[in-house]
């Protein structure tokens, strides 16, 4: 990225609206820190109060919820404490994952409560949580703020890798269910995004391979600085084509 | 009319009431409200969410439980919370009609309220034994924490499943700033939306905080609406202001649109953006400048609600839509059917502007 998109980017990101869920570890907890340090407004969710706590501490000015996007319960009460807190919204990150069983089992050996709970949390989370929240996205893709939303994806999403089963099943409904949404809601100036942050060293993947060279595993404060910078360049890209001149101005 | 007892926002068989600009009358579905928009209309929209406005609890004084039903404050901005007016009553909970609630226990200002992890103080009594202003103790973030933890919308004696935020949340909700639903616009699916583009119309959201429609207390009714505060966005304002000028319709969808848009009207009768608290109310006797057609709830005699379609079209005519509504048993409430009235070029036009009753 050079030098210039890259000051343009961080413009962009002044006052910007942010809601990560999953936010007190692993990447979640890398864009809290990223974002918040260019200047986005942040609201991030996860299940443990003294997570949540600790977190609003370490970075001053975020607003920490505690609920848990695999509730359906939950998501209202989530959705209403962002949008009070931040004013409204103009970026969604669905980060929270579950990995299924730990440690992770052949489908034959996967209980489906594991799985269900995979599901909760991967698919139907993200997909509740967008669609309670698709008002208030919509509307600042009207003020021409730009709308985005991200759902955390994985190549276990396209590549079939034995005993990633129940991740790697729940992450491909995941992403096409990105896709689907994002040709959806191209008229309503929202675009859906999918990041795949690679392998990094996080508790998911401890949980996953504990015995792996963590050396050998990406930083999630590298992917969280590689998504954030590919937030910046679509919200800046809808901002620029909201501003065009329109073929036919009507004085007001 | 019967009331709607299912929490269903759209039921297929939901049945539209049309009245054109000549008072004709006519019956449509309402899933097909699309095909009455012409191109150059703009529908205009509350995109206000839910609060889950009301809280359980117990008056610290008394040992008594009450339940209280926040119903108004002074502007949209978090903060605003801190200080509502709300509805007090005593025990029991929503399968009794609020007609028949028996009063809260006394309430004096300086009485402590314990409504689950909230605290509130009375503030003040407004002239009422139920209507009060509380004011919540600790720090914004934890109010917000509370009541989304502890509040529960409001619910209805004529429905008689428990409603979550999510039955009373429209497609389009936004900014959590209305007591009550503002349910015109469960018609409003994301469908119906892409429908009203393709015929040519557009769309754009004011955010009002709808208040209650009704608490059971004649007294209380007939101060209703409460002052209501609205934003109206800059893009809207102008889709209006543009809408205007080329001769297309202001379709307002709800009465709370119609408050704000008409609220915030300026003398040459365009909009303009911002804040505002809507103060006024819209009856027979009102002239309306901005809006041109309503698509609202069915409304029975007496409430506010039916005082404003008397700004739309006469008294004859309202008393004609009243007989067809009865008629043809459509249902009435949150979740029944609807009307779509067009303002009549007659109805009140020697009345002074709406604007001007502001106090």
């Amino acid at each position: 990225m050079n030098h210039n998109s890259e000051h343009y980017s961080q413009e962009t990101f002044k006052g910007l609206r942010v809601a990560i869920t999953g936010g007190t570890s692993g990447l979640g907890l890398a864009l809290v820190r990223e974002l918040t340090g260019r200047g986005a407004r942040v609201a991030f969710v996860a299940r443990k109060q003294g997570g949540v706590e600790r977190v609003v501490c370490q970075y001053a000015g975020t607003h920490g919820i505690v609920g848990d996007v695999s509730q359906k319960e939950d998501i209202h009460p989530i959705a209403m404490q962002v949008t009070a807190m931040l004013g409204g919204l103009d970026v969604l990150i669905n980060n929270a994952s579950d990995l299924g069983p730990a440690p992770l089992a052949l489908l034959a050996d996967t209980e489906c409560e594991d799985l269900e709970r995979a599901l909760a949390t991967n698919v139907l989370g993200p997909f509740r949580l967008t669609k309670t929240l698709l008002g208030t996205l919509a509307s600042s893709a009207r003020e021409g703020l730009g709308a985005v939303v991200v759902n955390i994806s994985s190549d276990a999403a396209v590549n079939a890798y034995p005993r990633w089963g129940a991740y790697g099943a729940s992450k491909a409904a995941l992403l096409h269910l990105s896709r689907i949404w994002n040709e959806e809601l191209s008229t309503e100036g929202i675009s859906v995004l999918s990041f795949d942050p690679g392998d990094m060293d996080t508790p998911l993947h401890a949980m996953a391979v504990p015995d792996a060279d963590r050396s050998q595993l990406g930083r999630p404060e590298t992917a969280a600085r590689l998504l954030t910078e590919a937030i910046g360049k679509r919200i800046s890209v809808i901002r620029e084509s909201f501003h065009q001149p329109c073929e036919e101005v009507v004085p007001c | 009319m019967l009331a709607a007892h299912l929490p269903i926002q759209r039921p297929s068989e939901a049945k539209l009431l049309v009245v054109d600009g000549l008072g004709n009358i006519r019956h449509w579905v309402r899933e097909k409200f699309a095909d009455l928009l012409h191109p150059g209309d703009l529908v205009v929209a509350n995109d206000a969410a839910t609060l889950p406005a009301s809280l359980s609890g117990e008056h610290e004084r008394s040992g008594r439980p009450v339940e209280v039903r926040l119903v108004g404050w002074g502007s949209l901005r978090p903060e605003a919370i801190r200080h509502a007016t709300a509805v007090v009553f005593g025990a029991g909970d929503f399968r009794t009609r609020t007609e028949d609630r028996p009063l809260p226990p006394e309430l004096e200002a300086g009485d402590r309220l314990a409504l689950g992890p909230l605290g509130a103080k009375v503030e003040a009594l407004l002239g009422h034994p139920r209507l009060a202003q509380l004011a919540f103790h600790g720090s914004l973030h934890k109010i917000w924490e509370g009541l989304a933890r502890h509040g529960r919308p409001i619910q209805y004696s004529h429905v008689k499943t428990p409603l979550a935020l999510w039955h009373v949340w429209t497609p389009i909700a936004g900014p959590p700033v209305a007591f009550e639903p503002p349910s015109a616009g469960f018609t409003l699916d994301w469908r119906t939306l892409a429908l009203q583009k393709q015929r040519g119309a557009k769309f754009a959201t004011i955010t009002h905080a709808a208040g209650v429609s009704s608490t059971g207390d004649a007294r209380l009714d007939a101060l209703l609406p409460l002052d209501e505060p609205y934003h109206i966005p800059s893009n809207t304002a102008s889709a209006v202001n543009q809408t205007r000028k080329r001769g297309g319709r202001i379709v307002a969808i709800g009465t709370t649109v119609v408050r704000a848009l008409e609220h915030a009207a300026q003398l040459d009768g365009s909009v303009r953006a911002g804040t505002g608290l809507a103060t006024q109310r819209i009856t027979s006797h009102s002239r309306l400048q901005v809006v041109d057609t309503l698509l609202s709830g069915t409304h029975e005699p007496g409430t506010s609600h039916y005082d404003l379609l008397g700004a739309f079209v006469d008294e004859k005519t309202l008393n004609r839509i009243d007989r067809e509504l009865h008629a043809l048993n459509y249902l009435t409430h949150e979740f029944g059917d609807s009307v779509f009235v067009e303002r009549m070029a007659e109805a009140n036009s020697e009345a002074p502007p709406t604007r001007a009753l502001v106090a």
